[in-house]
């Protein structure tokens, strides 16, 4: 006899359940061990403020990704948290405070929440564009206050405090950063570990329901109204504890924190990691960093490179990446990944000749326009180009060309056989369907 | 004892044309009625009145006896009021099981909480189940509601409506867009998960009508202008008046099919 549905499916959620302890697991043992692997300062600096962001990616997601909110404004939450923050640091260092400095964050986070519990009373009286409008607003309104109060917040030079300044406990001052890394680490995983549970209670599937389809929701007893500003006071407390960490990490506060640009960067990553699944966000969060610190280093065109990169992603591969590593995952465990893995090389190969022929034009650009008067040759991938000879353009663009050609070309396969070993699965789903 | 759900001079326009004309209506409770009458004359106009997605611009509707007039849907559905749509209105990204247990969360009391998780509500689980059971939707459990085919939608879509237990039900054209065959094996499953309570149903097809409906209401030009069982409205002369088309032969053939 066949078993029964039911049974496999909860057979499958049994061994699901196990790999899941699995997975906190590593992701405990990653946070753990990363700054004993990467042991330089500066990839101690990363690793923090990876930390910092993965919270906020994730807060930032449980609007996007779980309740089809785009807020373009979501940087006032973790900045005034991080105003909270520095202002209960300095107040701590001056004795007029008795907290403990590791529950910083904490006051980062309830000040963020009660911010959020009184602007996103307006901000989440309507869904969908409205509210987008109204984040930006609100977003732009903290913004030009920021430099109208520089008793709060410090005016062009920020606020800054000294973390070193409570009792060491168990030789724990803060001092060194790797202290700093620990205590951030120690949030993330909480606050990671929260939201995935939010994830799976009344409130944070009646969220989903009201991505979907607000309308219904009415009519099953909810108001829209309600679950998408729980929701949104929520995501403003994790961002303030995000807020929190970063002003303990940086000891220093500016008016740039609550500013559009850090609001676009997270809305941008964490689209670019993938709003659809639970840990797209953390992948947005450690590109993020990724590209701030390492990709800025690299060329001063970088949020050229990013914002082509964030288009490419948005055309061909709406999902982020964690849709991506799903779909592929699905096709390993089918045993198809072997199909198609010659054209993702070819893919990969077409792509760097797109990548190496536009860097080369971009930077030529970026090199005319900017250095100049470091005369016309310049460096790129140790090659000493010439930028004021035609055929250096012309091989640039002979490169970019043919790579767009190609990679169009390989792309229009990939496409092909995509579908393919699609349409196998589906059949085969559907002859298990009907066997069972 | 007061009407299960009573319309008393209800009025709706729209700018300067009054779709709803001064409906009444008091269906006791237990009651099955189909509400029938020409394209345009306002039958959905007044289920979305009832539900609360519209406010009528004058008039009284009363739930169980208490005006429910103005109210939001989310609060007359906690009043015990559900209703489905014409077109399919589901939780697309999310699975039927998932569909069904958001429609039973606030009837069981549990809110807007977030301390608590849904694997451990086995109230709120068994009731889902079960409803997936009544709609035979069990080995489409875990699919996303998106992926259904089109009678699946519809029947999740009843499911939603009846899950939460609520004692008036509306369906608006439940069987629209299904074969003959469905349509039949779907009435049946309407009748079965409606046993016991209030129902109101829209509906073109006179076959669903008689196969559901203990009374008819005719609605035309927004008012009801008869309320009664199907072989008095059948007979009634102002129905009659308005139906000389399609409608009336309608009607006698579905009943001659019956009788049969």
């Amino acid at each position: 006899m066949a078993p029964n549905p039911a049974r496999r499916w909860r057979d499958r959620l049994g061994r699901f359940k196990g790999g899941r302890w699995l997975v906190w697991g590593l992701y405990a043992l990653a946070m753990l061990v990363a700054p004993l692997l990467f042991t330089s300062s500066l990839s101690l600096t990363m690793l923090s403020q990876m930390g910092i962001a993965i919270i906020a990616c994730l807060a930032f997601n449980m609007l996007l990704g779980q309740g089809g909110m785009l807020s373009f404004g979501h940087a006032v939450y973790s900045g005034l948290g991080a105003f909270f923050a520095i202002h209960a640091l300095n107040k701590i260092s001056d004795g007029s405070l008795a907290l403990p400095v590791s529950l910083i964050p904490l006051v980062g986070g309830l000040g963020a929440l009660a911010v959020a519990a009184l602007l996103g009373y307006v901000t989440t009286k309507k869904a969908g564009t409205t509210f987008a409008m109204i984040t930006l607003g609100i977003g732009e309104l903290v913004s030009a206050m920021s430099l109208m109060f520089p008793g709060f917040f410090g005016g062009e030079g920020g606020v800054s405090g000294n973390r070193v300044s409570g009792p060491t406990v168990m030789g724990i001052s803060f001092g060194p950063q790797i202290q700093v890394y620990y205590l951030i680490a120690a949030y993330c995983f909480v606050a990671t570990a929260l939201m995935f549970a939010f994830t799976r209670t009344p409130l944070g599937r009646m969220l989903n329901a009201v991505r979907d389809n607000p309308e219904r929701v009415e009519f099953i007893g909810y108001s829209t109204q309600r679950v998408r500003y729980l929701a949104f006071v929520g995501s403003g407390f994790f961002m303030g504890i995000a807020g929190g960490l970063v002003a303990l990490n940086f000891e220093i506060v500016t008016s740039e924190v609550v500013g559009a640009s850090r609001s676009g960067a997270y809305l941008l990553f964490t689209f670019l990691g993938g709003a659809g699944f639970f840990f797209g966000p953390i992948i947005g969060a450690v590109l993020l960093v990724l590209a701030g610190v390492l990709l800025s280093e690299l060329s001063q065109a970088w949020l050229l490179y990013l914002g082509l990169i964030f288009l490419l992603m948005v055309i061909y591969a709406p999902g982020g990446i964690a849709s991506l590593i799903m779909m592929n995952l699905r096709l390993a465990a089918m045993g198809k990944l072997r199909q198609i893995a010659a054209s993702y090389i070819a893919l990969g190969g077409t792509a760097l000749a797109v990548l190496l022929g536009s860097g080369l034009m971009i930077e030529m650009v970026y090199h005319l326009q900017l250095n100049e008067s470091l005369g016309p040759t310049m460096r790129f991938l140790g090659a000493r180009l010439d930028t004021h000879a035609l055929d250096t353009w012309l091989g640039a663009a002979l490169v970019l060309v043919t790579g767009v050609l190609l990679f169009e070309l390989v792309r229009r396969e990939f496409a092909r056989q995509w579908g393919t070993i699609h349409q196998e699965i589906e059949a085969e789903a559907q002859r298990a369907e009907a066997g069972a | 004892m007061s009407a299960a759900i009573e319309l008393r001079d209800v009025r709706k326009s729209f700018g300067r044309t009054e779709i709803i004309r001064g409906a009444s209506l008091a269906v006791q409770s237990g009651e099955r009625v189909a509400i029938i009458g020409p394209n345009g004359a306002g039958k959905s106009t007044l289920f979305n009145l009832i539900s609360g997605r519209f406010g009528p611009t004058s008039g009284e509707i009363l739930l169980g006896g208490r005006p429910i007039t103005g109210l939001s849907p989310f609060e007359i559905s906690r009043r015990g009021l559900a209703r489905s749509f014409q077109v399919s209105n589901l939780f697309t990204r999310l699975s039927v099981f998932e569909n069904l247990r958001c429609a039973v969360l606030w009837s069981l009391g549990y809110k807007y909480s977030f301390w608590k998780f849904l694997a451990n509500l086995r109230d709120a689980n068994e009731r889902a189940e079960e409803v997936l059971a009544k709609l035979k939707l069990e080995r489409r459990r875990d699919v996303l509601a998106m992926n259904l085919t089109y009678a699946e939608q519809r029947a999740l879509e009843i499911g939603i409506t009846i899950a939460g237990g609520a004692g008036v039900i509306l369906l608006d054209e439940p069987t629209a867009g299904m074969s003959k065959s469905e349509t039949g094996r779907f009435v049946d499953l309407i009748r079965e998960v409606t046993v016991g309570k209030t129902l109101l149903t829209v509906e073109h097809d006179m076959g669903v009508v008689f196969g559901l409906a203990d009374k008819i209401a005719v609605l035309v030009y927004g008012e009801v202008i008869a309320f009664d069982e199907p072989a008095a409205v059948r007979a009634n002369a102002r129905v009659q008046e308005a139906y000389l088309g399609s409608m009336l032969a309608d009607a006698q053939a579905a009943a001659a099919a019956q009788g049969a």
